[in-house]
């Protein structure tokens, strides 16, 4: 296909990325170095029959007329990246001047928004990726046991905590969780304590989510596992039958190197996709409990006062945090695209 | 054709059959009890005092003189208009899939047909726009779609969220077009055809199984987006999602939680349709980009 040909089939879908992905991801990174103007203040001097009073006043005018002639804002460099909102500096410093303990130190930054926000977020990619390759693997390795009937409709199931809108999921699960919910109830009794609520304690929110996030993308790892079964060669496993291989060391030294690299590619997937989780913070309700960099942005862009700088640094935070978690992704392509080439 | 040594004993197979069982009630169960629970009133679907309540519905027969009620349907969809929601998800998911699938048909064609290093990169600079949270970028519209006065409406919704499907969608196509023989469009160019003639007659009426499903994805994620519809939206222009988000915030105050309730079964269950019908071609979606590799 000659260049002009390319150029001009690949014209649309090429300015639609530019246009709405390209350019707002450069529109944040200018926007996080600009914070919004400060009123302009005037100080006049009211003197009247007693005295002279000093007054201090907003300049509409001249507030209005610095905002449009800089729509953008004032420059600020990296402060916004620094203050209390984001990396907090100057509040970690002071914390790691003032905590004569790790510990008094971990509690001090778990005041503050961002460090909250990283501590929840990194605990989910962490504990949900392993859980949920592990669930889909044995719901994989059970399925594909299964008569080829069952199989289409335990497929059907499985593909719904996947396939629902996260917001929609999650709500579901935290109806069921309510301390009058049923899963609530089961709960409490189980634990013999009536007034117990997930809903107040952090370590039970944060297990509750964690759970919604295994519930609702094991399929996913599951589906793939399953597709990849189905490519098992049997002369291997027959082989590792006639060397006296149980049911276990099959799995463990035929079946799992072969789903390697489909672990691989669900691991690389799912750190990413975890990395953003967001809708379940809203629909467990759990700000006060749990929250995430994606969630900080909307909370930022959201209700009366848009706060776009503090916003746009976040955001810029959390596409670092995903570049490093695509770097290895890039470099499987990269490799797999040498090896083809 | 199971020999002896593969047939498990019957130990293993109660095992993995149970654990199928429990998995089945896992995925299901909460879909089926929220179903159920949504033509009942708050007091049986939250019971305090006794949980089988929620089953047998004795507050909504005590309410409404049956055990069944459409109350929290009503409520959402005529009290509080869901139904314009919904058309407004519609509209969106339309002409998300049209216009998402028409552009990426022939980026994913070109990129398919074009042998030059740049493909290569294009590939990797989509695979890293598929990364980018949508909330992120969404930091980045607001500014200008204020200052464009573009904030609010559909059409801009609808845009954006083509943009964020394109990555996807190219690289779905990508993969589906390198599949389809190259010796056809060939055959066609030495006939006489120009590269776009090759495509619109010897490919499109070809490409149509792989065309579907990447469709379904591109509907998947314009029916299951928050982030972008949520912040672009004005308030009488939302779709669902953000209409059911916005629910919560006033619901729990008038407690009218079942006008939510009845509203997310709604919008779940053109989803459980969806995969009831196409639950192959996502199945095939889902793994072709993993077992390609």
């Amino acid at each position: 296909m000659k260049h002009r040909t390319f150029f001009w089939f690949f014209l649309p879908t090429g300015l639609a990325m530019v246009l709405f992905i390209a350019a707002p991801i450069v529109s944040v990174l200018i926007q996080s170095v600009f914070a919004p103007h400060e009123a302009v203040f005037r100080t006049v001097e009211n003197c009247g029959p007693f005295g002279c009073v000093q007054e201090t006043t907003i300049d509409q005018e001249a507030t209005q007329s610095l905002r449009e002639a800089q729509p953008l804002g004032r420059f600020v460099g990296l402060d916004i990246y620094l203050d209390r909102g984001h990396l907090a500096v100057a509040e970690v410093g002071a914390a790691w001047a003032n905590s004569d303990s790790l510990g008094a130190f971990f509690d001090e930054l778990g005041d503050l928004p961002f460090y909250r926000a990283m501590a929840f977020t990194l605990t989910y990619v962490f504990v949900c990726t392993p859980a949920l390759i592990a669930l889909g693997l044995v719901i994989a390795l059970a399925v594909n046991t299964l008569t080829q009937r069952l199989k289409g409709l335990v497929i059907f199931f499985s593909l719904l905590p996947m396939i629902v809108t996260p917001l929609v999921g999650s709500l579901i699960l935290f109806w069921m969780i309510d301390s009058r919910g049923v899963l609530g109830t089961l709960i409490a009794a189980l634990a013999d304590n009536p007034d117990l609520s997930l809903k107040a304690s952090t370590v039970l929110m944060w297990i509750s989510i964690i759970i919604y996030g295994i519930w609702s993308s094991a399929p996913f790892a599951f589906v793939v596992f399953y597709a990849g079964l189905q490519t098992l060669p049997q002369d291997q496993i027959e082989a590792a039958q006639i060397d006296g291989a149980t049911r276990w060391q099959q799995v463990r030294f035929v079946i799992i190197p072969h789903l390697m690299p489909l672990i691989t590619f669900v691991a690389l997937i799912q750190l990413m996709d975890n990395f953003r989780v967001f809708e379940p913070i809203l629909g467990f309700n759990a700000s006060a409990h749990a929250t995430t960099l994606s969630w900080i942005i909307f909370n930022d862009l959201g209700g009366e006062t848009r706060q776009l700088s503090a916003a746009a640094a976040t955001s810029v935070m959390t596409i670092t945090g995903v570049a490093i978690l695509l770097s290895p992704v890039l470099v499987r392509t990269w490799r797999d695209f040498r090896g083809k080439a | 054709m199971a020999s002896q040594a593969r047939r498990p004993s019957a130990g293993l197979r109660i095992a993995t059959n149970s654990f199928v069982v429990i998995w089945l009630i896992l995925a299901a169960f909460p879909f089926l009890w929220t179903l159920w629970g949504s033509f009942k009133v708050e007091l049986d679907f939250f019971s305090i005092a006794d949980w089988t309540n929620a089953l047998t519905g004795s507050n909504t027969r005590e309410a409404h003189g049956s055990a069944f009620t459409f109350a929290g349907y009503e409520g959402a969809w005529v009290q509080e208009e869901f139904w314009r929601n919904v058309i407004n998800t519609f509209i969106v998911c339309f002409f998300v899939v049209m216009t998402s699938l028409t552009i990426g048909t022939l980026g994913g064609y070109a990129l398919s047909r074009s042998g030059f290093k740049y493909v290569f990169w294009l590939l990797i600079i989509a695979l890293i726009f598929r990364a980018m949270p949508p909330i992120t970028l969404v930091a980045g519209y607001m500014l200008p779609f204020f200052e464009w006065n573009i904030w609010g409406i559909l059409p801009t919704t609808i845009i954006v969220l083509v943009a964020i499907n394109q990555p996807f969608t190219l690289w779905m196509l990508h993969s589906f077009f390198q599949n389809i023989p190259k010796e056809l469009d060939e055959s066609a160019k030495v006939d006489g055809c120009t590269q776009f003639q090759a495509f619109r007659y010897v490919i499109v009426p070809v490409m149509w199984p792989g065309v579907i499903t990447t469709g379904l994805f591109s509907f998947l994620l314009a029916y299951n987006d928050f982030a972008v519809t949520s912040m672009l939206l004005s308030e009488s222009n939302r779709t669902m999602i953000p209409e059911i988000a916005a629910f919560l915030g006033t619901t729990y105050t008038e407690g009218n939680v079942m006008f939510a309730v009845a509203a997310v079964v709604s919008a779940t269950a053109p989803l459980f349709v969806l995969v009831m019908f196409f639950q192959r071609q996502i199945v095939s979606g889902l793994t072709a980009g993993a077992v390609k590799g």
